[in-house]
Order: C-alpha cells, then structure tokens, then sequence
C-alpha cells in the first residue's frame, strides 16, 4: 500500500524545501516571485479542492478565508517581531501562521452551518456574499489599515516556509481522500441522500471540509501576507476566488494532482504573456473557454483515471 | 421478538396523506413483503424508517427504541440499511469504494488519525479492506471491484447497492424495488440472493416488490397497501386470493 511511505515524502519534501532556500538569493528576483506565487497558490487551490471537488460543495469564498488568514497573521508578526530580535524569532512565523488559520477556519466553521442547507448556485452566491463581506469589514478597520492596506509586515516567509505549507497540504489532504474516513466527502458529493443511507453524517463531513479547508487557505494568506509584505482588501476581492475556482475547475475537480497542475500553469500563464500586455486577458480567458469546451470535467478530471483506463484494457469477464 | 414495529404512523405531505395510520411488525428474521399500487406509499413507508422523513404522527420502534427523531446516519448505526427504487450508487466511486463508505461508521479512528496515519491506521484499513474483500467474494463482484459501480449492467448495479446495505451490517434490510427493470434470469438470481442473504446473516428484510412472481416466491408474509392505507396482510397464498387485494390491482390496470 502506498500510504506507508507519504510520511517519508512528507519528510524528503520539507527537507528539500529547506535545501532549496539555502540558494533562494541566487534565484532571479522576478522568477522566485512567480515560484513562491505558484506555492501559494497550489495551498489555495488544493485547499478548495477539498471544499468543491471532494465534498461537492460549491463555495466562491477563499479569498475570503485567505484574507482572515493574512491579517490575522501580519496583526501576530508586527506585534511580536517589533519587540524582539532574539532566537525566538524563527517561531513568530509558524505561530502567526497556524493564529491565521485558526481563524480562518472558525471563519469557516461559522459559514459552513449556515450554508448546510443551501446547494449549488445558491451555496456559491452565499460564500461570495460572505468573502465580500469580510473585505468590506476589513476595509472599515483602521488597526488593520483600513483601505490604505497593511504595511510593514516582516519578510519572513521564504521558499522553505511556503513549500513546507505545500508539501503539508497535499500529504494531508491526499492522506484523508485515500482514507475510509476520507471517502465519506466522496459520498457526499456524489449522493447526499445515499451517503446518509450508508450512516455518513453528511452534516459533519460537509462542515470538515469547510475548516479544514479554510484553515489552509488561512494558512496560504499568512504566507503570501509575509512574503509581500503589505496586503490591502483589494488582493482578496471576490476575482482572487475565482482565480482560485478556475484552478480547481481546469485542474478537474477531485483531482489533486490535476489541480497542482493547473495552479502552476495558471500562475505562469498570465506572467508569460506579459509581452503582449494588452491581449494578455484575452488570451489567458481564450484558453479557458478552449478548455472548457474540450474537456468539460477539466484536464484532469473524472475520465482521467489512471485506474479506470487500466480496467478498460483488461475488463474481466464479469461473473454471475 | 419483533425488530421493527410502526405504530399508527402516518405522512401528510400538505393535503396528501401519503400513509395513514399503518401498522407493521417484523419478526428479527422475518422476509416481509410490502406491495401495493403505484403511489401506494410503499417508498414513503421507508423513507419514515429510514429518516428521511418524519412521520407526521405515530412511532417507528426499531429494536425496543423509539428512532422517530433519529437522523438517517443515526438510523444506519441502529441498524437499518436500505437500497433504493432508483439506483443510487456513488457515481464516481468504484464498486469497493461504493462498499468502503458502509464501513464509515464503524471507524475506531477518524480525521486526524487518517491525516496523519497515527498508530493503529494502517491496521485498521487493513482490516477494512480484508472486509470489503471477503463481502465482494461472497457476492461475487471482487472481478469488478475496482471499476466504476455505475459502468456495470444493470442487473449488477442493483446487486451491488444490495451488497453496499448489507456492509453496514444491518439487523433490518429495507429492498425498494429490487427487480425492476431485471430480466427474468436476473429476477432469478435476485430471489437466490436475496434469500442466501437472509439466511447467512440471519437478518430481516423488508421488500417492495411490483413482481408477484418474485414476492410470492420468497416473502413468507406480506401486505398489501393502497391509498396510504393497509388493505391486506397474510401469506402469499392468503393475500392471491383476497377480493380487496385485487380490486386494488385490477383498479390501477383501468385506470
Ligand atoms: N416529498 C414528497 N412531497 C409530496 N408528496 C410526496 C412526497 N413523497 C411522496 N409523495 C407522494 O406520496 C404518495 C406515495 O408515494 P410513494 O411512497 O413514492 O409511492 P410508491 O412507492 O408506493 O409508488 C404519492 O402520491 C407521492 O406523490
Ligand atoms: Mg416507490
């Protein structure tokens, strides 16, 4: 069984992360920028996947649990770091961190109640609604900088803390889909009323997947907050969720390594079509639209089981 | 010992008394069939017991307990497992993940053991998987374990929603349906099963049934309901020869 060694790539992967940021200075400024970019947003897409692709449950939210995150974090590290100076330093980070999620993922357990109820077009408006509202709210609170955004936060995320968060949240999240208790999300998403049927209590799996995955998305804003260094509300709009849907969309929902692709191509893409500034949206929209049309379930979705093609090959005579 | 008793339960949708002051009692390894019209109630009833709704006025007593408030979930761990009129297996699960999902509720571990496979997970998935094995061999679906459950015929779909009830370990099986749309060989191999079920797991079972053939075959006590209401119940010779039975029939081929 493959699960027996996810601990071991977990460990070869945070210790790699660690290798790599030993050389960061020697990578150009510009291409680290887009490397750290795409780490994050591998956490913000795989995260949401766990929401809309395992569970099934449509939310347009992220930005808004990202942003919880990042000021939360920045709010921890400003006031810790300004004071200090020692060896504790290495911790301010994590703490802030693991601070920002926790309150994304309280931010995630209060939306995700409510909305048990709600399905589809209605749960997607209502997580919208609510990552406006917190950048609406932000906006207006001037300890946190109100519009004018957030300043000074300290450079302490580097390519070993964002990587380290990526290889975290694709072993956690892979770990619990390849899980029995993981498949529970699976269940719901694909029949609510079946899951409950076979004894899954779809409410609970359901409000999991929301804190967990707002935890995560918290965790990614932390991360972004720190390697910037000054965020506003407008970085965490409702276009940032969407740019974070259409990974999981492209990536094809439920499909972790699907989704990981996807974050990177996307991140890339706009970033290489600089040259052609102003075609540069229509482009990047073009091929969306192309994607979509072709391959309905994303470039990695459903009928892209390495599993299924295998039974096709050799379907075994059925027996009676 | 009866394992299932519903006491003058009753479902109004609105105006619509969908059911109406049943009563029912199941021995713990009695076969029982219910038949009745199109729109009887017959699914209703089961959706009462299962929880998917609540009775408007009555009580569901399932193992000398009260499960009316139950939640669905809270039902299955009581001990009640269901299969559906319109097939509802897990789309884009195969057949053992179909099956994976009834062992759920019986984890000793749960999110944070399985994140981050702490002592005891990979025993128990082992175990869990040795038991999705052995339920698919006895069923004789382990060729096609890993294919996806709604890309097999028919016949088979409904068999593995059957084999999914039965790994939740049911003491009381509720069958919506189980032959529509087979054919005559595998409304056959469906009565065999059905009855190798009850006898290896020495549970009850409940049945929903359109064809006679099938229910005359294999329940050994049924009733008949109509308009909500219980016109009929007794042995399968006892209800073929009751007038009030086949009024009711012979009403819905009029109409
Ligand atoms: N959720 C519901 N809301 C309103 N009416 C319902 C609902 N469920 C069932 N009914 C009605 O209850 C009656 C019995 O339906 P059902 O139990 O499905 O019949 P059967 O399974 O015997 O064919 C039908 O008239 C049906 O339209
Ligand atoms: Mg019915």
């Amino acid at each position: 069984m493959k699960t027996y060694s996810s601990k071991l790539y977990l460990f070869v992967a945070i210790l790699t992360s660690l290798l790599v940021s030993f050389f960061q200075d020697e990578i150009n400024p510009y291409y680290f920028q887009i490397i750290i970019y795409i780490g994050i947003n591998i956490i913000l897409a795989t995260s949401l996947n766990l929401i809309n692709g395992f569970a099934g449950q449509f939310s347009l939210g992220h930005a808004g649990f990202m942003s919880l995150g990042a000021y939360t974090a920045s709010l921890v590290s400003s006031t810790l770091h300004a004071s200090s100076g020692n060896p504790v330093d290495i911790l301010i980070l994590p703490l802030a961190l693991l601070l920002g999620g926790a309150v994304a993922a309280l931010a995630g357990l209060l939306v995700g109640i409510p909305t048990l109820r709600l399905k589809g077009d209605y749960l997607a408006i209502t997580t919208l609604g609510f990552g406006e509202i917190i950048r609406v709210v932000i906006q207006n609170l001037n300890f946190l900088g109100g519009a004018r955004g957030f300043t000074g936060i300290p450079k302490l995320a580097n390519f070993f803390w964002v990587f380290s968060v990526v290889s975290i949240v694709v072993f956690a999240i892979s770990n619990l889909i390849n899980s029995t208790y993981g498949k529970g999300f699976l269940a719901v998403r694909d029949d609510e009323i079946a899951a409950q049927a076979m004894g899954i209590n779809t409410t609970k799996y359901k409000v999991i997947a929301f804190i967990t995955g707002a935890f995560f998305a918290g965790i990614a804003g932390g991360l972004y907050a720190h390697f910037i260094s000054y965020i506003n509300p407008q970085q965490f709009s409702f276009i940032k969720s969407i740019e974070i849907v259409v990974m999981v969309i492209i990536g094809g929902m439920g499909s972790t390594v699907g989704v990981i692709i996807a974050a990177i191509v996307l991140t890339i893409l706009p970033e290489a079509l600089r040259g052609i500034a102003e075609y540069r949206m229509v482009i990047y929209s073009l091929m969306l639209v192309v994607i979509m049309i072709s391959r309905p379930q994303g470039l990695f979705g459903k009928s892209f089981r390495l599993k299924e093609l295998v039974a096709k090959f050799r379907r075994p005579p059925m027996s009676a | 010992m009866n394992i299932l008793e519903l006491k003058e339960c009753c479902m109004k949708f609105g105006g619509l008394t969908a059911v109406s002051e049943l009563n029912v009692e199941i021995g713990s390894t009695d076969l029982v069939g219910m038949i009745g019209p199109n729109g009887a109630g017959k699914t209703t009833v089961f959706n009462m017991i299962t929880g998917i709704y609540q009775p408007t006025s009555g009580s569901v007593v399932f193992d000398r307990q009260e499960i009316n408030d139950f939640r669905p979930y809270e039902i299955v761990a009581a001990g009640i497992a269901r299969t559906f009129q319109n097939i509802r297996l897990f789309p884009n699960l195969t057949v053992f993940e179909n099956v994976q999902v009834s062992l759920n509720k019986s984890l000793k571990h749960g999110f944070s053991h399985s994140i981050l496979q702490l002592k005891n997970f990979h025993k128990e998935e082992h175990s869990v998987r040795e038991t999705i094995m052995e339920i698919l061999t006895i069923f004789k679906l382990e060729g096609v374990k890993d294919e996806l459950a709604t890309s097999l015929p028919y016949g088979d779909q409904r068999r593995v929603e059957i084999v999914r009830a039965i790994a939740t370990k049911p003491k009381l099986l509720l069958l919506d349906e189980p032959a529509a749309g087979m054919n005559p060989t595998e409304k056959v191999d469906l009565m065999r099963l059905i009855k190798s079920v009850k006898e290896q797991f020495n549970i009850a079972i409940l049945l929903i049934e359109h064809d006679m053939k099938v229910v005359m075959g294999i329940c050994e006590r049924i009733f008949v309901l109509d308009y909500g209401v219980k016109i009929a119940e007794g042995t399968p010779g006892q209800i073929k020869n009751n007038p009030k039975v086949i009024e009711a029939y012979l009403g819905e081929v009029v109409s």
